[in-house]
């Protein structure tokens, strides 16, 4: 019973930690990207290539997933992302279902489209109990990685100068430019970083989630669950929801293997009927 | 803002004119809306001479005027309404199998099975279309149509005592419409029966867009605040044109399960929904053609691009549609109109 709690934590942390930085540009500019986890998707072929093909270690693989997501973030974002800011949400949709296409089929074309599998490191397999509940290693590693990054992530927005800006810009996008506030550079600056998270989240999630060119699809949807059940004024909206909806997902299938992924969505509605404005706003 | 101003003061100051007139108005504009224009029959006579002259295409043509009837549908909430949908593969997916356990369990006549399903899907759309008005925002109508049409592809493929599975369901056997005619191999009668459907439906859908509703319904589209400060009741609108988008939507897809005498998972997979939202920003969205155009469009460069590269067909798909949103919808859709003035050297409209 604790060890699925757990294996759901796990997994609802690695959601969160790709569906952060979503959750941020919604909220931020009000982009609806659906090519998000395209960005996970990359993060998790720099660690899976880098690994079997370069021989590096699991480790240091993983900042480099964080790294080459966050660039390619940003190169996207000043290049294509920015022209579309102001664009209808239609426009916004269809822009990054583009480029949801497009990155699945070059994933395919240049790396195949079998699963991509990785051999963890000698010290993150296998289990150990902790007062008579297994606890899987690498669960409790990414447990705790994703833990760090949490609260880092919000003593950033909560207690620094960037991060007050980035409220402010989020609160009110006008006012803040009118303050002198750079919402464009600030901008720049979160969809790079939150790129980089979405990538370190892929390359976390190969061995939770698996790894093929249509990953950004599968994930896109719990991503978006994620981001529209918890809402977007709040990091730890979202983080609740990627925690509900981790275990949920884990305990279903374990318990009731029949129901699949119905249960995911159904919880989603049905949130969303209770809380239409994310689980942590003031009611309105 | 000055002329509103004016014309409510002078409306209020004699009502019965100011009534008059504004009926008036209003009625010749619409009925100047809804007069055939040239293009529109000539888009009609082509449809229907493809019938005659490029026979052994029949199978091909009837799968595009099933996408382009089902890319109408969307257009209905997408164009009128503004309702952005990535989940209306829900309705296509639940007619066509609303239409194949019609054949099978109860009877084979194909016009019961298509108002079934469609009645089917509009039920659905009825019982989900209260979400849309849950908070009006485009994210969370994305995710309640996505989630709806997610829910609906799990409940299929379990339930596979029902529909097959994963397997899809077979042994699907449509009698001949009215007794006479039969569905032949070459799709003849298939490309006939879905042509005569589509241009009916077609038909009540383009009175409908172009009455008061229709112009209440692109009130809500371009400011639901204003419209509702106006009088009209935006929710109850919203929910009787999705409904009614679902009817053409379901129909459409016993369409393909008639004229294809199978069904699968398919046809509610989420690359349905992108698909046909795909087709109708090929087609331009909001002038009722955008559809058929778009389901055109796509089948021929889907044929083109499977050519080149059989694979990563998805990849040139997925250029083309940034390529056009790169570029702007709007220009592209002024482009004819423009290039047309240049032309006869008139006045840029």
């Amino acid at each position: 019973m604790l060890t699925i709690v757990i294996d759901g934590f796990a997994y609802g942390m690695s959601l969160f930690v790709m569906a952060s930085g979503l959750a941020l540009t919604l909220g931020l500019m009000n982009f609806v990207n659906l090519a998000h986890g395209a960005f996970a998707m990359l993060g998790g072929y720099v660690t899976a290539l880098s690994m079997n093909r370069l021989g590096m270690p699991f480790l240091a693989t993983l900042p480099l997933a964080f790294l080459v997501s966050a660039i390619v973030g940003a190169l996207a974002e000043r290049t294509l992302y920015a022209r579309f800011y102001r664009r209808s949400h239609l426009d916004q949709v269809l822009f990054s279902i583009a480029l949801l296409f497009i990155s699945m089929a070059a994933a395919d074309w240049l790396v195949g489209p079998q699963q991509q599998l990785i051999t963890l490191p000698e010290w993150l397999q296998s289990r150990f109990e902790v007062a008579g509940v297994a606890i899987g290693r690498y669960r409790a590693f990414v447990i705790l990685i994703c833990a760090a990054l949490v609260v880092t992530l919000q003593l950033v927005l909560g207690h620094t100068r960037f991060g007050a800006r980035l409220r402010a810009a989020v609160d009110n996008q006008r006012a803040a430019r009118g303050l002198g506030i750079n919402v464009g550079g600030i901008f720049a600056v979160t969809f790079a970083f939150g790129s980089g998270l979405a990538g370190l989240g892929g390359a976390l999630g190969i061995e939770l989630m698996g790894l093929d060119p249509s990953f950004p699809l599968k994930i896109l949807v719990y991503v978006l669950i994620v981001v529209t059940v918890g809402g977007t004024t709040t990091l730890t909206g979202p983080f609740i929801a990627a925690l509900i909806i981790g275990v949920a997902d884990v305990a279903g299938k374990y318990y009731l293997p029949e129901l699949g992924a119905f249960l995911i969505y159904f919880m989603m509605i049905v949130l969303l009927i209770l809380r239409p404005q994310g689980l942590l706003a003031p009611a309105r | 803002m000055p002329t509103d101003t004016t014309c409510t003061a002078e409306t209020r100051a004699m009502p019965k004119q100011g009534d008059l007139t504004l009926h008036k108005r209003v009625g010749d504009a619409l009925s100047q809306r809804s007069r055939w224009k040239g293009a529109e029959v000539l888009f009609w006579l082509v449809l229907g001479a493809s019938f005659l002259l490029l026979p052994e295409r029949h199978l091909l043509l009837s799968e595009i005027v099933i996408l382009g009837l089902f890319a109408f549908s969307l257009d209905l909430i997408l164009g009128f309404a503004g309702i952005v949908s990535l989940g209306h593969g829900a309705f296509f997916g639940l007619g066509a199998y609303v239409a194949g356990l019609t054949a099978i369990h109860l009877t084979g006549e194909p016009l019961t099975g298509l108002v079934l399903a469609g009645m089917a899907a509009a039920l659905l759309g009825l019982l989900t279309g209260p979400l849309l008005l849950l908070r009006a925002s485009d994210l969370t109508r994305l995710m309640v149509t996505l989630g709806v049409a997610m829910l609906l592809l799990e409940t299929v493929n379990k339930l596979s005592w029902l529909t097959g599975g994963a397997d899809g369901l077979t042994g699907v056997v449509i009698e001949p419409i009215f007794g006479w005619f039969e569905f032949d191999l070459w799709g003849t009668t298939a490309f006939g029966y879905t042509l005569v459907v589509t241009f009916i439906l077609f038909m009540i859908a383009r009175r409908v867009v172009n009455s008061p509703y229709g112009l209440s319904l692109r009130a809500i589209r371009d400011n639901a605040l204003r419209a509702r400060s106006m009088g009209i009741p935006v929710g109850q609108r919203i929910l009787s044109i999705y409904t009614f988008s679902a009817f053409i939507a379901g129909v459409s897809g016993a369409l393909l399960t008639q004229t294809t005498m199978f069904v699968s998972l398919d046809v509610l997979a989420f690359h349905r929904s992108a698909d046909v939202l795909l087709m109708l920003v090929l087609g331009g969205v909001g002038y009722l053609y955008g559809g058929l155009l778009g389901a055109i469009a796509l089948k021929l460069m889907q044929d083109w691009f499977s050519a080149i590269t059989p694979q990563y067909w998805m990849f040139w798909i997925g250029l083309v549609l940034l390529v056009i949103v790169l570029i702007g919808r709007e220009r592209i859709d002024a482009a004819p109109r423009v290039f047309w003035a240049r032309i006869t050297g008139g006045a840029k409209p």
